[in-house]
Order: structure tokens, then sequence, then C-alpha cells
């Protein structure tokens, strides 16, 4: 019937644009999903600069300084707290006072402009987190922040996902440690996990919430 | 009455016809193609101008609700469902009339339907794109809409698969989606016309990649009339299941007026009635702008009017029952609810109601009114008005006083919601004359199978 509208090729884009629309649409999906999980997105496992060459290994590894020496609220408060320059300076007015990885912290000392060290583990504003209860209910910090006494700059363990969160909160057995584990950097669970981790649910009456409202308040 | 006597005037139809007389496989494909390969008539542009200065309005609307939030609504405690839950339910229970043409009208091979169904079918589409876009925007934070999907996503959660409205995001999509195709798949032959009648090289691409390659061989028919079927049978629990769904939203929860087990087939009935009266809306003007009164005729105009006549019934047995149930039941609550609804504040909403829905529709009982072709526009309007008020008294005066009469509240619609309304024909209407433009609004393959030609080999066989 009359002129030809189409050439021949017609019929192959139209299958191929066809099946390949259908591809198109499925690999894009799979690609949003994919950078919603990568660390480009998430952050996980990227080392974060901060305003003072600071390391984690040295101080809390090699020289086995506690947790809480610095992070003074993390029992008491929903946040952990950043040390003050005194609490630096508590040390370092005696050693290395000349280092020059250390001007920074004297600066700050001097002009009494606190250090704006930078926060690793950034919740959104709509997460409501408190240090104290995990703390105090047996989460150990190694738990969440993974090995920092390994780490020379810190980074951010996990995905920080919710899924993540609600992992623990739906199975808390599964990571439970005894209190007096709880800052230790050097502890293993043992074999049956499971037992302990049943029995100091019962006994630090850990009952995790997983409603909207626990978090997002 | 024969038509023997008179002269051989094309324009007069024979009472009870479906087609006009003397119309040929041509003529009929000439008319309807007439209207978008020829030039377009100023009538067109006055209604696509309507249609997109009332689009404007929809974008302002939108405008505000995304700069501002949901506070420029009028809704509040405890009326937290307004004008965007009646509009949702008003425009999805448009389009059921649509899927009742198109698949249950072809399973019981009702020849009628042919001349109405693809337009029928289109409004169908149109009316959920307009629907949809309603509990979207009621989320407040539209643009997660996408969170009503069970996907596996990052926050460990699933969709509460226990709440109606997560069934609802299943019914609106698949409806959607079934309507979409069953609509495109019928299209097709025509398509197939619009591309070899094309006069420009354009023309004859754009109609040709959608004809998907339709050459009409006897092996595309028969493809074709499977496809249909299975569509159709698709379709057919559509018709009932959507709106039923609907009605869950309320009839699962428990605040008095939405608790009823009779809410399904009300809601379906009250669907269908509202649809077959929006589609009357549509016919009557196109019928008499495109000069379609050959094809579609008085008949139709009656069995659509019949239709609502029925449906309209069963809708008025709907609000006796829920009298009754208040009544029956004797629940505090319930009884002060149907009490408050014939005295409340908001008793003006239910007696208009009962005006546009039960006694007006009763003048569909005259054939005259049934043929008239103003009367039956006008009734098809005031049941248009009668089903949005309908869903206005069911969402507004079930919630505003509910059980404790210190937590009771009047909603008030602002500006905005009333744009967010009268917006939503913008969407409507600028989405119905580009179809008309731009598609045949009128299903030319299934317009020929009802002329005398086609007799010749036995039209009966096809649906």
């Amino acid at each position: 019937m009359g002129m030809q509208v189409f050439h021949r090729s017609t019929n192959v884009i139209s299958r191929v644009t066809i099946f390949g629309g259908l591809f198109a649409v499925v690999g894009a999906l799979f690609l949003l999903a994919a950078i919603n999980r990568s660390p480009w997105a998430t952050r996980q496992g990227i080392a974060r600069e901060q305003p003072v060459q600071f390391s984690h290994r040295h101080h809390a590894g090699e020289l086995g300084i506690d947790c809480r020496y610095c992070h003074t609220t993390v029992e008491d408060l929903a946040y952990a707290g950043m040390p003050t320059t005194q609490t630096c300076m508590t040390c370092h007015v005696q050693i290395w006072s000349d280092s020059e990885f250390l001007e920074p912290v004297r600066a700050s000392w001097r002009d009494e402009k606190p250090i704006r060290w930078i926060k690793v583990y950034d919740l959104p504003g709509y997460v409501y987190f408190d240090h104290s209860v995990h703390v105090n209910k047996g989460v150990g910090c190694q738990s969440c922040h993974g090995d920092v006494d390994d780490m020379n700059v810190l980074w951010q363990n996990p995905s920080l996902h919710m899924e993540w969160c609600l992992g623990c909160h739906r199975e808390p057995e599964q990571h439970l440690r005894p209190r007096d584990q709880v800052f230790s950097m050097s502890y293993h669970p043992p074999a049956d996990q499971l037992s302990l981790g049943l029995q100091l649910l019962a006994e630090y009456d850990v009952r995790p919430r997983t409603e909207c409202g626990a978090c997002h308040r | 009455m024969s038509d023997g006597a008179r002269p051989a005037e094309a324009t007069v139809v024979p009472p009870g016809a479906i087609i006009g007389p003397g119309q040929t496989f041509g003529s009929v494909t000439d008319k309807i193609s007439s209207a978008v390969l020829d030039r377009v008539p100023r009538g067109w542009w006055i209604g696509f101008g309507i249609g997109l200065s009332l689009l404007m309005v929809f974008f302002t609307a939108l405008g505000m609700l995304f700069t501002y939030g949901t506070g420029v609504w009028g809704i509040m405690i405890p009326v937290g469902w307004g004008l965007d839950i009646i509009n949702f339910v008003w425009w999805i229970g448009i389009g059921h009339a649509g899927t009742l043409i198109s698949a249950i009208l072809l399973l019981f091979r009702q020849r009628w339907r042919t001349s109405i169904n693809r337009f029928a079918e289109a409004m169908t589409l149109f009316a959920v794109a307009c629907a949809g876009l309603y509990p979207i925007l009621h989320l407040g934070r539209p643009w997660l809409a996408y969170w009503l999907v069970p996907y596996p996503n990052t926050m460990g959660m699933w969709p509460n698969f226990r709440s109606p409205l997560v069934w609802d995001v299943f019914a609106v999509s698949t409806y959607a989606t079934v309507s979409l195709l069953f609509w495109y798949v019928g299209l097709i032959p025509d398509l197939a016309t619009l591309r070899d009648r094309s006069k420009n090289i354009l023309g004859k691409k754009i109609y040709g990649i959608f004809a998907m390659g339709w050459r009409g061989s006897a092996s595309h028919w028969h493809r074709y009339e499977t496809a249909t079927l299975l569509l159709a049978g698709l379709s057919t629990p559509l018709v009932v299941s959507v709106h039923t769904i609907v009605s869950f939203d309320f009839a699962v929860s428990v605040i008095p007026g939405w608790h009823a087990t009779i809410f399904p087939p009300y809601f379906v009935a009250g669907a269908i009635f509202s649809g077959f009266a929006m589609v009357a809306t549509i016919a009557i003007p196109l019928r008499a702008a495109y000069g379609l009164e050959n094809f579609i005729t008085l008949k139709h105009l009656d069995n659509m009017a019949r239709v609502m006549l029925a449906t309209g019934l069963i809708v008025a047995y709907g609000y006796m029952m829920e009298a009754f149930f208040a009544f029956y039941s004797a629940n505090l609550f319930e009884r002060s609810m149907m009490h408050l609804r014939f005295t409340g504040p908001y008793a003006w909403s239910y007696w208009l109601l009962i005006l546009c829905n039960v006694l007006i529709p009763q003048l569909l009982w005259f054939k005259r009114v049934r043929t008239n072709t103003i009367g039956l526009f006008l009734v098809s309007i005031v049941i248009n008005i009668g089903m949005w008020l309908e869903r206005f008294v069911i969402v507004v005066t079930s919630l505003a006083t509910d059980f404790l009469p210190s937590s009771w509240g009047i909603y008030t619609p602002t500006i905005w919601d009333w744009s967010t309304y009268i917006g939503s024909f913008g969407l409507f209407l600028t989405l119905l004359f580009l179809f008309i433009r731009f598609l045949p609004m009128i299903s030319i393959f299934e317009m020929r199978t009802l002329v005398p030609e086609a007799e010749v080999e036995g039209g009966e066989e096809h649906s």
C-alpha cells in the first residue's frame, strides 16, 4: 500500500529498543540502588582529615588511652563529647610540646578558640541517638565504631543506613557484651554469643525499640 | 416510524439504531479520521485553551503546595483528609465507566459500546492520572512517594502490608497499567489507518511508530483479538476491585460513618454511576461539536442513562442502609454521626447530595429525558456534583465529629484546596483535547463492523 514510510532496518531497531528499553530501566534502578549503598553516598570507610593530625591508632591503640578520657560524656549523655583543647593539653603541655603537628592545638589554646573537629558520624537531624543508653546496656564502642585502635585517621565504619541500625535493634542478643567489656578494644565474643546475649538481654533489661518514634522523635 | 418514507437524509438516525443509515466502510473512516487529519476547528482551540488555563491554575496550586507544604490546605486535626482525598476518590470513580464499557460490555458482546469505548477508555486514563496525583500530593513530601512501593531499600523496612493504603497503591497502579495497555492495543489498527491516511511524512512516521508495523493481515487480527480478549478478562475484575479497595481505605478504619460493610458494593456502584455521568458529560458536547450524531446515537445516550439510573438506585440504597445501620446497630457513635449528618454543621452537603444523587436522577425514568441531549447533559452534570458531594460527606462529616466532642473540628477548604481541584480539570481537559486532536476519538475499525457492508460475512461473529 503506497510508499514505504520506514526502512527495512526499522524492524530490528524497534525490537532492540523495546527490549533495550526494558534493560535500561531495570539497569537504571540497579544503578540507583548501588549508588545509594556506595561509600560515595554513605561515606562508609572514607578516612576524614581532621584539623589536627591526630591518630587514634597511636593514642587508643599503642598508648591504650581509654575512650572516655576524651569522649567524656559517653556514659551520661546522648552526645559522646569531643575533647576540649584543655584535654589535649593535659598531656601536651609536657609531651611533644614543640611538635609542629600540634601547632593547631597550641593556637587554639593561645587564642582560646576551640578546635573545629570534623564530625565523622554525622547522623541526620531527624534521627535521635543516645550514646549513654547503648553504652550502659552492653553495646561496645567497637560494635559500631570498629577497630578505632587501628585507625590512624578515623573513618565511618558502618553505612549508617537505617537497616544497619535496625539490624541490631531487631537482634540485640547477637551484639551485646558484658558491661565491663564495653570500652575494651580487644574483646572477642564467645563462641556461643547467643546464650550470653540472651542472658545479658534479661540482666540489663534490654528492650530495643523498633517503632518509628524510637529514633524519629 | 420507518425511515423509508423520508428522503434519504443521512443525519436522521432511526430510533434504536446504534449507527446512522447509509454509512459505508469509507464514510466511517473518513468521518472519524477527519477530526485528526483535517483542519482544527475553532472550538477545539477554545476547549484546549480552557484546559491549558486550568492546567496553569493546577501548576500554581502545586507550586504553593510544594513551597509551603500541606499547611496551605484547610486540613487539620481531626479532618486530616480533605479535598485531596475527596478528589482522589471522585476521579478514580469516574474512570470506572471506561473500564466497564471496554471490558465488561465487550465480553457481553454489547455492540453499542463500540462508538463510545475509545473516548471512555481515554477518559478512564486521564481520570486515573488526575486521581493518582492526589494521594501523592497528600503525602506532604511527594518526592518520597516511591516509599509506597515495596522494594529492597536501605531502611530495612517494607510498607505496612496490612494497610489498605498500600493495597491502594497496587490497585491504582494495576488499574492505570491495564487501562493504558487496553487503550493502546485497541488503538493500534486505527493508528495504522492514520499512518496510511496522514498527508505529511512526520505524521506518517509518528503514527507509524506507534502502529508498530500493523498491516491488517489475518495473523495480526488473530493476535489482536486474542490480546483484546485477554486484556478484557484482566480488566473485568478491576472494575470491581479498584473501588472496593478504595472503599477499604475507609471501611477498614474504625471511624463512625466509615466502618461499614456495605462500602465496597456501594462504592463500586457509585463509581460506575459517576463514570457514566462523565461519559455523557463528554459525549454530548463532542457529538454536537463534531457532528457525530450518526455514530453516537440517541440509543447510546438512552443506554448510558439506563446504566446511570440503575447504579443511582444502588447508591440510593447505600444511603438508606447507612442510615439504617446507624439506627439498627444501636451504637451511640454511629447514631450520633448519622444525626449530625442530617442536622449538623455539614447538613447542607448531605441534603444537597440526596437531591443530586437520589432525587434528580429519578428523571431518568422518563424516556423523554433519556433521549433529550440537553436534559441528559444537565442530569449528568448534577450527578457529577452529587458524587463529589458524596465523597465530601463521607470524608469530612465522619472525621469532623467523631467520638470525642472535645476533639471535634470544622474543616473549611482554602483557596488552594479549591484550586488544586479546579486545576485538575485542567490536566484532564488538556489531555482530553490532545487526545481528540491527535487520536481517533471513536474506534474506526470497530465502527466499520457496524455498517451494512460488514453484515455480508456475518458481522455478528465479530466481538
